[in-house]
């Protein structure tokens, strides 16, 4: 099997490739098919996303902070709970990992000059730029935004209960979003598969890369769902469709099982991502290869596998559904996420730990997700389900976890391949300031939401009466935000320092062990002027201190220098089979 | 270990343990509630503390000391992945098998309940229907008397709904919606279920506890969601009766009147 000796290998072109005839600017970034420009691209609007929707937590805080909150009327506030919930989840947290970091992490981790389809990689910028600006638009429109949650509950959301353009501009925005996260899974998949460098079996795929195959795998399982959803309810608010109105012979409860075959795998797929970083950045930070690689692998993909059964945990309430069955499903979640974090542990076991702000963010991750995921086994009990659902107590558990994968997994990505990215470091003195704000701040916003759901209180209610008791819970739970505020502030402070005031970063900074490493920082236009030999998972590593690799991998003895022309395409180990 | 402590727990659950911030339940139902998340709680704090110890433990031990230290590079253990994969699944076993027990007395509906009440949920306020143990209406209806857009009130306001129940008796609800999905919620008694419009939701209370508990709509609804409040009275069984006959009697007057 030489599948990949054909394809013109980038190590046979060890000077600079000639990109003179490159755009540059402006015209270079409406135009790019580089999957860095992309990944680049992506990564800043969605950070852009994830800043606006933090200024409207902090709205939405400052409203709750004192009983018969008047900061914002209802109607504003119910705007601003949707909009929050649907920039986080649809525009910040996905895009974030499968559109930036993935985009440009993922060819770079393989050894690949860009993406499989670089053309349907650039169209699926624009079409999450034109849809993330399609929903903003919505609070331009006379009625307002749409107001009916992120999870747009039929009938709530249909022509009757939410007229205007907003709501419809929403449902646009998610169609026009979830073609463009299609159509990026579909980009990861074929790029993992058939673009990895010569001797990089499946095996040796770096646990990021491993995670986005299975993210891009359950993208292309849930999102033409969602698509197809909306679609529906789209046809219900305009052509009288009748599919989740009881009037017509409909059924509402249709769109929550479709909405969350969708909504449940796609915690996975913002979950995912922000594991395989989190393991990368503890096995580089830990100068030890990751433990269990293969278990963490398999973890991962029963992680994909279970996400597709337990959709409706979310509605345990509604009396509807086999509540065995599901919590069963749900359950059974914790054991391949029980058998990661012992994975982490095992990877920081006996190393030598530098804590960088990467490092920190990744701890911090361990933490925070693990008190996320306890909660999570209460919750996927369907009586503890009766007496918290739609309470604060949903509301710190699904930011706990949510919070905890995509903003300290996502930061300690971000910090980890900032330099790889720009060729410029960040500040560690800011960068770390900003993570204790946020790991403080963290605690202090959500444990008292804990208590608040257990006290009763129930989510999306714009106001509450003082005779309630829970206004010193919500107070310091404001304070706590505010502090997240802060936390945010200083990480674009750092990044503003890094513009202006450039610290240059080598090729591999941190002493990295995956491939991305091997390139220069940035990589030049097709990523690599070389590559090191791949005779395990971590071949910087190897290259760097072959004093020091992993004993168990058996060394391939005739393949000494970089030029290694056959790659397996089965999941074998050492490559020996294809001889 | 973590399971004899669960097993522990959830034998003693419900008689002096602490209630790590839950109510205990104002009903039979609730009680049950309560049992399996104290059982629960304490099974799900004694995995995360020993986790978050080896964390710690980490972190704090294999500090990088010398910037040039290499560690040795061991990378698996069979055992050590056999182990940490079966000890979680026979733990999700046995919490499944109590889920199970729990969930069938929560949702067990009783054939003879002593009351049968018709509640809607609409945009935004309640109906209360009450009806006598075969079904026939007894006339009395209780109607939220709220205007959206008032200011938070308590929900004891008179303002709001009051849903009346007896009490050490059976009561079965019986929730339907004609607009929108809402969501009964009693925090006290540890409940919450869905209004769907279309579907009926039925389900007992069995009420052990007087008092007067909060209720509110769980389910975001629209607007005036956050307004959208009762309240729960659970009195003796005679004191119920006495004000259901001055109901009757009341709604009665009033509606020959109109």
């Amino acid at each position: 099997m030489t599948l990949l000796a054909e394809r013109p290998s980038p190590l046979s072109h060890p000077e600079e490739p000639e990109h003179g005839h490159e755009p540059s600017g402006v015209l270079n970034w409406l135009t790019s098919t580089d999957h860095k420009v992309i990944g680049k691209s992506y990564t800043i609007t969605s950070l852009v996303f994830f800043c606006l929707a933090g200024v409207m937590a902090v709205v939405i805080r400052t409203q709750l902070a004192s009983p018969d909150g008047t900061i914002v009327s209802q109607h504003t506030y119910n705007e601003l709970f949707t909009m929050h919930g649907s920039l986080m989840l649809y525009l910040f947290a996905g895009p974030f990992a499968f559109g930036g970091l993935a985009n440009y992490i993922v060819p770079l981790q393989v050894g690949a000059p860009d993406m499989a389809f670089p053309r349907l990689n650039a169209l699926s910028y624009w079409l999450y730029l034109t849809g993330g600006l399609t929903m903003i638009a919505g609070f331009l429109t006379v009625g307002g935004a749409a107001d009916f949650g992120w999870v747009a509950y039929a009938p709530l959301s249909n022509a009757v209960n939410s007229p205007g353009a907003g709501p419809d501009m929403w449902i646009v925005a998610l169609v026009l979003t979830g073609f463009s996260a299609i159509f990026t899974g579909v980009n990861i998949v074929a790029t993992i598969f058939y673009l990895r460098a010569p001797g990089l079996t499946m095996f040796r795929l770096p646990i990021f890369t491993w995670n986005m195959l299975v993210t891009a795998i359950l993208i292309l399982v849930a999102f033409p769902v969602l698509t197809a959803a909306l679609i529906l309810l789209w046809c219900d608010r305009h052509l009288g469709a009748h599919i989740f109105t009881t009037t017509g012979g409909g059924v509402p409860v249709l769109w929550q099982n479709l909405f969350w075959f969708f909504g449940h795998p796609e915690v996975y797929i913002l979950a995912l991502p922000y594991f395989g970083m989190v393991t990368d950045v503890l096995a580089t930070f830990s100068r030890k290869p990751v433990f269990g690689y293969r278990g963490m692998i398999f973890a991962t993909i029963s992680i994909g596998a279970l996400s597709t059964a337990v959709w409706a945990h979310h509605m345990f309430t509604t009396g509807v559904v086999l509540l065995p069955f599901f919590s069963l499903m749900s359950y059974l979640i914790a054991v391949p996420t029980g058998i990661k974090f012992f994975n982490w542990i095992g990877t920081m076991w006996r190393g030598s730990l530098h804590f960088t702000t990467a490092m920190l963010f990744a701890v911090g991750f361990l933490i925070v997700f693990l008190f996320g995921g306890v909660t999570g086994v209460l919750l996927a009990a369907p009586p503890v389900d009766f007496a918290t659902h739609n309470t604060y107590f949903v509301v710190a558990h699904f930011h706990e976890v949510l919070f905890g994968s995509a903003v300290f997994g996502g930061f300690a990505g971000l910090y980890y391949w900032y330099p790889k990215m720009t060729g410029r470091m960040l500040r560690e003195r800011l960068g770390q300031a900003s993570f204790w704000f946020m790991f403080i701040g963290f605690w202090v916003t959500f444990l008292p939401q804990y208590l608040l759901g257990l006290h009763g209180m129930p989510r999306r209610i714009a106001e509450y009466a003082a005779s309630e008791g829970w206004t010193g819970l919500n107070r310091v739970s404001s304070v706590g935000a505010y502090l997240l505020f802060i936390s945010v502030a200083i990480m674009v402070v750092n990044f503003y320092i890094s513009w202006r005031r450039p610290i240059v970063a080598s090729g591999n900074p941190w002493d990295g062990q995956t491939l991305e490493w091997a390139a220069a920082s940035p990589p030049v236009h097709h990523n690599f002027t070389w590559l090191p030999p791949v005779r395990s998972e971590r071949p910087v590593w190897d290259f760097n201190h072959p004093e020091h690799t992993t004993q168990q991998h058996r060394q391939s003895d005739h393949a000494t220098d970089g030029l290694v022309g056959v790659a397996t395409t089965g999941f074998t180990d050492t490559g020996e089979e294809s001889e | 270990m973590p399971l004899f402590l669960l097993g522990g727990a959830l034998v003693l659950g419900g008689c002096n343990a602490p209630t790590f911030g839950a109510f205990r339940g104002a009903t039979v139902q609730g009680k049950d509630e309560f049992k399996l998340w104290v059982g629960m709680v304490i099974a799900g704090i004694i995995v995360a503390i020993i986790v978050w110890a080896l964390i710690f433990w980490s972190i704090v031990r294999y500090r990088r000391r010398r910037s040039d230290e290499i560690p040795r590079q061991f990378h698996s253990s069979l055992l050590l992945e056999i182990v940490y994969t079966a000890v979680p699944i026979v733990i999700v076993g046995f919490i499944f098998y109590f889920t199970v027990v729990t969930e069938n007395e929560v949702d067990a509906v009783s054939t003879h309940p002593a009351e049968t009440i018709h509640a809607v949920a609409y945009r935004w306020g309640w109906r209360f229907i009450y009806q006598d143990g075969n079904g026939r209406s007894q006339g009395v209806i209780v109607q939220t008397g709220a205007e959206p857009a008032l200011l938070a009130q308590s929900p004891n306001s008179p303002l709001y709904p009051r849903l009346v129940l007896p009490d050490h008796s059976t009561v079965r609800i019986v929730l339907t919606s004609p607009d929108v999905v809402h969501e009964l919620y009693v925090p006290a008694f540890n409940f919450g279920r869905n209004a769907l419009p279309g579907h009926p939701n039925v389900f007992d209370f069995t009420t052990t506890t007087t008092g007067i508990f909060q209720g509110h709509c769980a389910e975001y609804c629209g607007l005036y969601h956050a307004e959208m409040l009762f309240s729960v009275k659970v009195e003796a069984a005679s004191q119920f009766q006495q004000w259901l006959t001055a109901q009757q009697s009341s709604q009665a007057q009033s509606g020959a009147a109109s």
